[in-house]
């Protein structure tokens, strides 16, 4: 309720998430509760992960190859600040009137807000590799592609991994809007206010942002793994 | 020195229209008694409202929620209260139920409309099937509720809102659907759309599940705006409807609600909530105006000002003051 202190607010939340709890609306049915939480974060999950690959196919390849040519950073970074501007609620309230709705029209409506970042940091990522390099490569009688997938890619790891890394973020806080179009994320908890309480839009709130650090922190340990021994700063 | 000049002139012109607002408020009490008097002669339904010079003292805000059927009613009353004479302001865009009430309760809004079986299933905790379905048990139950709180509730408005089973003129005719229970049997084949919070709420999927005993083949969450158009394009075979949807009067050909035999949505009418203090202060004009008003608003009515906004894209303005012309309430 308004007026309850922060704390209290806090462990009402962790209980709506353990345990289901009254509603006024229900007819007695209690609501929320471990299993509900699991249900939708799986289902959060789920389309996060699909706007992610979405996003990735669409725009790494070409992020990639722009960097590569150093050509077309107009493209990359223009394509990438205007796909930053648009908004999300629009185009899944426009995509639901004229497509539908359901995780196959919400996904890549998602993707849109993954691209920028992706593109950016691989267009920017693989144009900064020393050229020196690229050339030593293209010496001992590298294909163009190979030079990419051998060379530029893996010395770029950082700073692609760190676009991809904003991407899942940018993408799994939208997510939150996706029961609006027939995905029920743990946006339900915060949408539905008249069922689910100030306990549930806490709940739901804490659950994204866990969610948001155990991607983040998956990610960060990709990136570790994906980078070569020689990139890494040696702190010991 | 030129600066000068454009300064002075906009000075004045700002002084002029100062001026002007302020004589047009003085001589409001004078013009609306002739507006009334003319409009009494077009024979609408309604008695003229009389302007009560002495209602000049008293600062009223109209408050509503934040979907079009309710700020037309706010609109009405905030312009029905401004023709008896009040000073009024308006606030038609708070959020859900609990803000509103908190609004009145702190004393930002003097009153909103509010569904009478929302305020006793939100407010005060009752079971959907225990809303009395009389309009008058109903308004009775919950102005008792509200008496506790220093607040009140005016009389019921003849029309009343409530959730619905829709679909298609179709799919009703195809598995022969006229009532809820009808999708007895059937309904293991259908998809059923409606707003997130619509599979937890008692008087919406989890009602129909539990009273009706009904399963469907899926529930899909979207937005309520979206409720028509899934049933247009095909995706949804049921959709929640309300039944003041002006759509079931402008496109009745098209769309249908089943019945809700078993009395899983309860209808609310709309009522006045407003504090005790308020009233008080304001005098008779207040309570009296508002009955006033609302006595021409049956469902056809609703529907018809609902399409006006919903389906026209008129302002909820406009389609008030259209109505209460129209009954005669105000002159036009």
């Amino acid at each position: 309720m308004i007026g309850q202190l922060p704390l209290a607010s806090f462990v009402g939340a962790v209980e709506f998430i353990f345990s289901p709890q009254e509603s006024s609306v229900t007819g007695g049915k209690k609501v929320g509760g471990f299993d509900k939480s699991m249900e939708l974060l799986l289902k959060h999950l789920e389309v996060t992960i699909l706007a992610l690959a979405i996003a990735l196919v669409v725009a790494l390849p070409l992020g990639l190859y722009l960097g590569h040519r150093g050509k077309g950073e107009q493209l990359a970074i223009g394509l990438g600040n205007a796909g930053r501007a648009i908004p999300e609620l629009a185009v899944i309230a426009l995509v639901a009137v004229l497509i539908g709705v359901g995780i196959q029209n919400v996904a890549p409506v998602l993707a849109i807000l993954g691209v920028p970042p992706i593109l950016n940091n691989a267009f920017v990522g693989v144009s900064q590799v020393d050229r020196a390099t690229v050339d030593a490569a293209r010496g001992i009688g590298m294909s163009e592609s190979a030079i990419i997938r051998k060379v530029e890619l893996p010395i770029a790891i950082p700073t692609v991994m760190g676009g991809i890394r904003s991407a899942a973020i940018a993408i799994l806080a939208t997510a939150t809007i996706a029961p609006l179009a027939g995905v029920e994320s743990l946006g339900d908890f915060i949408i539905n206010r008249n069922v689910y309480g100030e306990n549930g839009l806490l709940a739901g709130a804490i659950l994204v942002a866990l969610l948001a650090l155990a991607i983040e922190g998956s990610l960060a340990l990709l990136q570790r793994r994906l980078t070569s021994d020689g990139l890494k700063v040696k702190t010991a | 020195m030129r600066t000068d000049k454009t300064r002075v002139r906009v000075l004045l012109a700002a002084l002029a229209a100062l001026a002007l607002t302020l004589g047009i408020a003085a001589c409001g009490g004078g013009s609306d008694t002739t507006g009334s008097e003319t409009s009494s002669e077009e024979g609408g339904s309604g008695a003229a409202i009389q302007s009560n010079p002495e209602n000049g003292k008293v600062n009223l805000t109209i408050g509503s929620k934040n979907f079009p059927e309710q700020e037309i009613l706010g609109e009405i009353y905030a312009q029905a209260l401004t023709a008896a004479g009040y000073k009024v302001k308006s606030a038609l865009n708070l959020g859900s139920e609990t803000v509103a009430l908190k609004a009145v309760k702190t004393g930002q809004i003097s009153g909103y409309p509010e569904y009478a079986s929302t305020a006793l299933t939100s407010f005060f905790g009752l079971e959907p099937e225990e809303v009395p379905s009389d309009a008058t048990e109903a308004w009775e139950k919950a102005n008792e509720e509200f008496e506790k709180e220093g607040l009140e509730a005016f009389e019921p408005t003849p029309f009343a809102s409530a959730n619905a089973v829709g679909t298609t003129k179709e799919t009703a005719e195809k598995y022969g659907l006229k009532t809820v229970s009808d999708l007895e049997g059937v309904s293991e084949e259908l998809s059923l759309y409606g707003s997130p919070e619509c599979r937890q709420r008692i008087d919406c999927l989890a009602g129909l599940e539990k009273l009706y005993g009904l399963k469907f083949k899926s529930f899909t969450p979207v937005d309520i705006g979206l409720r028509y158009t899934v049933l247009e394009k095909g995706q949804a075979n049921l959709s929640i409807l309300f039944t003041t949807d002006p759509q079931l009067s402008a496109e009745s050909d098209k769309f249908v609600i089943l019945e809700d035999d078993k009395k899983v949505f309860p209808a609310g009418n709309v009522i006045f909530v407003t504090a005790q203090k308020v009233a008080e202060e304001a005098g008779p004009d207040y309570e009296k105006t508002i009955l006033q008003v609302q006595e021409g608003l049956d469902l056809k009515v609703v529907q018809e000002l609902d399409a006006r906004v919903e389906l026209e894209k008129e302002t909820p303005k406009q389609a008030a003051t259209a109505y209460l012309e129209s009954a005669g309430y105000i002159g036009s």
